[in-house]
């Protein structure tokens, strides 16, 4: 448990509030406690000296301290679970701020999913802890000494006998709470199983019908859910224990109450006042009781949460600023320049780039060819620092890529990457997501490479146009473009074309490319295609092929040796020539 | 269920008469559960109730009297009511839950099998997010209701009747004064629900925004961290963040108004208790075991109205997803099966297209008087750009969708005279992007089709070349499919899917070659493939490979849903027109060669 103790320093700034909640339920239960006195005080009155007056008193007397303890109990709820949310808020942030650190090779190997559960479950298992958990256990401490001293005060034996059956209540909140959360697990496993079997007949619904599997998948499906109300029941079976169990275990207690009590009474020890205060503080007790156990619970897995969190804060950030950082670095020409680079993606797997070795000369254009999965990808990601190498050096401007501070890397090299991702947000602020100021004329400059200007027109919000699930969808060639527009925004030295132009029709890739050649004049561009219509023009082709340059020169030097280039050149020539001729 | 999905975020009425007819239809099948279940809870309501008239015997009768005898009796008595109340609170709980899994249960498999009955037209129009949502979460969200909703308002009108004739048996007056704050208790619980709805359905949109902001985030991470904004992200998520908690923290303001009021209230019961009883007794019109029993009464009286807020609510989710379960029940987007459909005998493949149009979306057409016709045994090459028609001609051919006008034919038979499931079994598909389902490489060839044994999914593998690459597998035809087939590369996606055609054994195929570019070795596999596949069955191919284009039996130039030029290789050839253009390209280059 001292993970838990991680969280003080959250604790620690809110110091002041925290304290002022322990105050006000100090107040409160003080308050709350001393009604069943009165109580015991008005009935005795009723045999030993019968006043109307008195009982009047008595009467406001309960209503003013149950009002008092009241207006403190609001107070607690607004000092400590108010504490809890800033908290929460607190260690949302910090993971947040922790996550965007993380390199490019994290997020490759985790699943969003797997880290949303973390943003989701386990930091609401921790906030249940610094909130609710800690405000129940200093509430049921409190409690549990006055009301227990009180109760001592009045009869110890009568005292033992009826809190005997509490713990047990707690014992059995705890053991019951910590099977029923396991079940739980163990059911929202199952569910989102059937989540995933719904969403994956529904996306293949078009083999189920061809193949005509509806039948099988329904059976499928029906074992899946039969299985889940399984697992239901199987909680259910232990959690309706919970009411009887506290009903038998409080209920003993009063029974024990009476019973013991009834006989003290018999014997002149007690009075029915006595009584009637030991029911109260019973029904006070009960509670905590409970919360006792609960809390149990909330500790141990808020501490597994915790467990969890963590092994991501000591998640290694790869990419990061160094000693070997030259801060005098503020901006980059250019020049690329590989030297003897290998790269591979962890220690046992393949080199995915052999010894490579390249000049980029600023203001060229480099274009690179091959078969999916030659490292085509990997070659870009390195000169954008996606990754770093294994070995060997990238020079920019002749200085290691590695000295360069990170945002000056980053706000020079515009990258469109392979996998189109746009935010759900505007048009407009998709496009000039990496400049700082709204930039009307830059807007409309990159649309118009683009191509993206006679689509804007089409949409009635023109560039406010919302992106997404709550607003328009774009075809795979708009977000393309889209995506083309925001890297050209940032106005970068350097630009990456990592298959940009797949889902774009011939035509509209012909004017793009001709009105980047002019945007491009003085900067170094680097652009990864299938299409040998978009790379043709390149000072220099490469052919990539199981991690080394294969072949290597202009369009023309490349169809004359005849080897991977040209059989590319040579499949793609049909389909190219349809789309132009219809 | 982090998106913010504006139908899924209506709440309406708590009680709709028509919608609660159709839900408790559901109930019906598990009649005797809910009549068991109500005199379990008349049962346990009137146990519960008789609690404090017993202990007010033990008080008034023997303590007062010094009765140690019956004191011992009337506690056995209380064990005893105690015990037997806690075996059928059991049973009461565990059945009614069970009633309520299994009407959950019927419920999904029921939805589930309508959404596979409902035509590509639906599925088309519907985001797939969307459709998960009714199955699962809607579904979901009535466990409650039936589970524990319509019971539990049954056992807490019980325990409110039993008690109320208690009390009233005892003392009518009392029960009239210490009633008195129960007004203020139910306006105070209705105005907190409907605060803490409010309240609540703001912290609802503030968590979905942080959670789609973080999904969405991490998603883009690389694109935040390319751009250097991760210090911009920091202060959005920032603002996000602190929306979420001030609507958190809005809403416990009313939580820690409500329960204190609560407690206040039921104090205030007390002090009236003590007053107007107090006074009785002193009196000596009533005794001091009915204080006893009314102070306990009223404290349980409070929980019912209490928990009435809670009631509503779930009524009020339970209306609102079975709105939106009922609305899909009744969505009927089908292609329907002919009442007595003709039976394919000895299917030999023939297909005819006569004057088909056919539009997706009212007048669109997409295919415009198209007509062809390949004799069983034939290959076609369909040839078109992006947009020409050439997907929809195989969605036709499967009856995905039924045409608009003209007739298209197998063997002779229209497809609207054959059941679907006859025609489908005489097709195979497949697609340019390969669908896998989580699973494994067996049961991604024969989906799931006991009839088809092991051998002939090893026999068409072999055949269509995919066995070499599934026998390295650690586990070979039992190695686990992941989502989405993460685990093979493209190329060994599509001979899977091969593998897959080929073991339905079917009369048509209809091949959607891919264009992906694969290694030269795959590419091989795939092309020598795709010659086993066609040979002996009648075959649609939307043709990528001027291979299977030369060796088809017919071509069809497709363009803009209409046909331009169909015929041979050589009578295309001998055309001059489009093809011929397009041959003589590919030809000058392998001159070149």
């Amino acid at each position: 448990m001292t993970r838990l103790l991680t969280l003080n320093k959250y604790f620690k700034r809110n110091k002041g509030k925290l304290s002022l909640g322990i105050l006000f339920i100090l107040i409160s239960d003080l308050t709350q406690v001393y009604i069943p006195l009165v109580l015991k005080d008005s009935i005795d009155t009723f045999k030993n000296n019968p006043s109307i007056d008195l009982i009047i008193n008595y009467a406001i007397i309960i209503f003013v301290l149950a009002v008092v303890s009241g207006f403190f109990r609001y107070m607690i709820r607004q000092t400590i679970i108010v504490v809890s949310r800033k908290i929460e808020f607190d260690i949302r942030q910090d993971f947040w701020v922790h996550l965007l650190k993380l390199s490019h090779r994290y997020f490759q190997n985790t699943s969003t999913g797997n880290i949303m559960a973390h943003a989701t479950n386990d930091i609401g298992a921790v906030r249940m802890y610094v909130g609710p958990a800690v405000m129940y256990s200093i509430d049921t401490a409190i409690k549990f000494i006055i009301v227990i001293a009180i109760m001592l005060s009045i009869s110890p034996i009568l005292t033992v006998y009826t809190l005997i059956p509490l713990p047990i209540l707690s014992y059995f909140v705890y053991k019951l709470s910590k099977k029923i959360h396991k079940k739980f697990t163990l059911i929202q496993e199952k569910f989102s199983d059937i989540t995933t079997m719904a969403q994956e007949n529904f996306s293949g619904i078009r083999i189920i019908k061809s193949y005509v599997r509806e039948a099988f998948e329904i059976e499928k499906f029906a074992k899946e859910s039969s299985e889940y109300r399984k697992r239901n029941m199987d909680k259910i079976k232990i959690q309706a224990l919970f009411t009887p169990l506290l009903f038998l275990i409080t209920g003993t207690s009063i029974i024990l109450l009476i019973l013991i009590g009834g006989n003290m009474i018999i014997d002149g020890k007690l009075t029915l006042g006595d009584i009637a205060a030991f029911m109260f503080y019973l029904g006070l007790l009960i509670w905590p009781t409970i919360a006792f156990g609960w809390v149990a619970n909330i500790i141990q897995q808020a501490d597994a949460s915790l467990k969890r969190l963590q092994t991501i804060y000591s998640e290694d950030i790869e990419i990061k600023e160094n000693a070997e950082t030259d801060n005098s670095i503020t901006e980059i020409k250019g020049t690329i320049k590989f030297e003897n680079v290998s790269f591979k993606y962890r220690d046992n797997l393949p080199e995915v780039l052999n010894n490579i070795s390249l000049i980029v000369p600023q203001g060229s254009t480099l274009a690179i060819v091959g078969h999916t999965g030659v490292g085509k990808t990997s070659f870009v990601n390195l000169v954008s620092r996606l990754f770093d190498v294994t070995a060997g050096n990238i020079f920019i401007d002749g200085k290691n890529i590695k000295s360069i501070p990170l945002n000056v890397l980053r706000e020079n090299v515009g990258m469109v990457p392979q996998e189109t991702f746009l935010f759900s947000d505007t048009l407009q602020n998709n496009i000039l997501y990496g400049i700082e100021k709204t930039d009307e004329i830059m807007l409309h400059k990159v649309a118009e490479i683009a191509q993206l200007t006679k689509d804007v027109n089409n949409f009635p919000k023109k560039f406010e146009t919302i992106l997404g699930e709550r607003g328009i969808t774009l075809s795979g060639g708009q977000k393309q473009r889209t995506c083309l527009a925001r890297a050209l925004a940032i106005n970068p030295k350097i630009l990456i074309l990592d298959d940009s132009f797949s889902a774009v029709d011939t035509k509209t890739e012909e004017e793009i490319l001709v009105k980047l050649k002019e945007f491009m004049k003085d900067r170094t561009s680097i652009i990864i295609s299938h299409r040998i219509s978009t790379v043709k023009d390149a000072d220099n082709i490469i052919v990539l092929d199981n991690g080394i340059i294969k072949e290597q020169g202009t369009h023309e030097e490349l169809l004359e040796m005849s080897e991977i280039y040209y059989d590319i050149h040579f499949k793609q020539l049909l389909e190219e020539e349809l789309e132009r001729e219809l | 269920m982090a998106d913010l999905n504006v139908e899924d975020e209506i709440l309406g009425k708590a009680y709709d008469s028509k919608l609660m007819k159709r839900l408790l239809s559901f109930v019906k099948p598990y009649k005797k559960y809910v009549v068991l279940a109500i005199i379990i809870n008349i049962v346990v309501a009137a146990l519960l109730a008789i609690r404090p008239l017993l202990i007010k015997v033990a008080i008034d009768d023997y303590i007062v009297n010094s009765n140690y005898k019956g004191l011992i009796t009337i506690s056995v008595v209380l064990f005893a009511a105690l015990m037997f109340q806690a075996v059928i609170q059991y049973f009461l709980t565990y059945y009614t839950q069970l009633m309520g899994q299994n009407i959950i249960y019927d419920l999904r498999v029921k939805l589930f099998a309508h959404v596979q009955k409902l035509s590509l037209k639906y599925f088309d129009k519907t985001p797939i997010g969307r459709i998960v949502t009714r199955v699962t979460n809607d579904v979901e969200s009535l466990e409650e209701l039936f589970s524990s909703g319509i019971v539990m308002i049954f056992s807490d009108v019980f325990q409110i009747v039993w008690i109320l004739i208690f009390m009233f048996a005892m003392e009518w007056e009392l029960t009239l004064v210490s009633l008195s704050v129960l007004p203020i208790l139910i306006y105070a619980t209705f105005l907190f629900r409907k605060k803490v709805r409010e309240a609540y359905r703001d912290v609802r949109f503030h968590l979905a925004r942080l959670n789609s902001y973080t999904q969405e985030h991490i998603t883009g991470m690389s694109i935040i961290q390319l751009f250097s904004k991760e210090k911009k992200e920091k202060e959005i998520f920032s603002e996000i963040n602190e929306a979420h908690k001030k609507s958190n923290i809005n809403s416990i303001f009313y939580y820690a108004v409500f329960y204190p009021i609560v407690e206040i209230l039921s104090s205030a019961a007390v002090a009236l208790i003590i007053w107007y009883g107090g006074g009785n007794i002193i009196q000596g019109t009533m005794t001091i075991g009915v204080l006893f029993a009314f102070i306990q009464y009223t404290e349980m009286f409070f929980r019912p109205i209490r928990d009435l807020s809670e009631k509503y609510n779930i009524m009020q989710t339970a209306m609102a997803s079975s709105e939106r379960i009922f609305k899909l029940l009744d969505n009927n987007t089908m292609i329907q099966d002919p009442e007595v459909p003709k039976a394919l005998y000895n299917f030999r493949g023939n297909v005819d297209f006569k004057n088909v149009w056919f539009a997706y979306n009212s007048d669109d057409y997409v295919l415009k008087d198209i007509s062809f016709s390949v004799n069983a045994g034939e290959t076609v090459a369909i040839v078109g750009a992006t947009g020409a028609g050439k997907s929809s001609i195989i969605n036709l051919l499967n009856r995905f969708y039924d045409i608009n006008r003209g007739n298209i034919l197998v063997d002779g038979i229209d497809l609207r005279e054959i059941s679907k499931s006859d025609l489908r079994n005489q097709i195979s598909i497949v697609l340019q992007d390969v669908f896998l389902f989580s699973g494994t490489i067996s049961s991604n060839i024969n989906l799931g089709d006991e009839s088809i044994t092991k051998e002939q999914i090893i026999e068409a593998a072999k055949i269509v070349g995919a066995d070499s690459f599934i026998s390295k597998l650690p586990n070979q035809y039992d190695e686990e499919v992941k989502e989405k087939g993460a685990t093979l590369s493209v190329g060994q996606k599509q001979l899977v899917s091969f593998a897959r055609a080929l073991v339905f054994n079917p009369r048509i195929l209809i091949l959607d070659e891919a264009t992906s570019s694969v290694d030269t070795e795959t590419e091989m596999l795939i092309q020598n493939a795709i010659k086993k596949l066609l040979v002996g069955r009648t075959s649609i191919v939307i043709a990528h490979r001027l291979s299977t284009i030369q060796n088809s039996d017919k071509i069809i130039v497709l363009h803009k849903g209409e046909i331009k030029e169909v015929g041979t290789h050589q009578q295309l050839l001998t055309k001059k027109g489009i093809y011929f253009k397009l041959y003589q390209l590919q030809y000058k280059d392998q001159e070149l060669k």
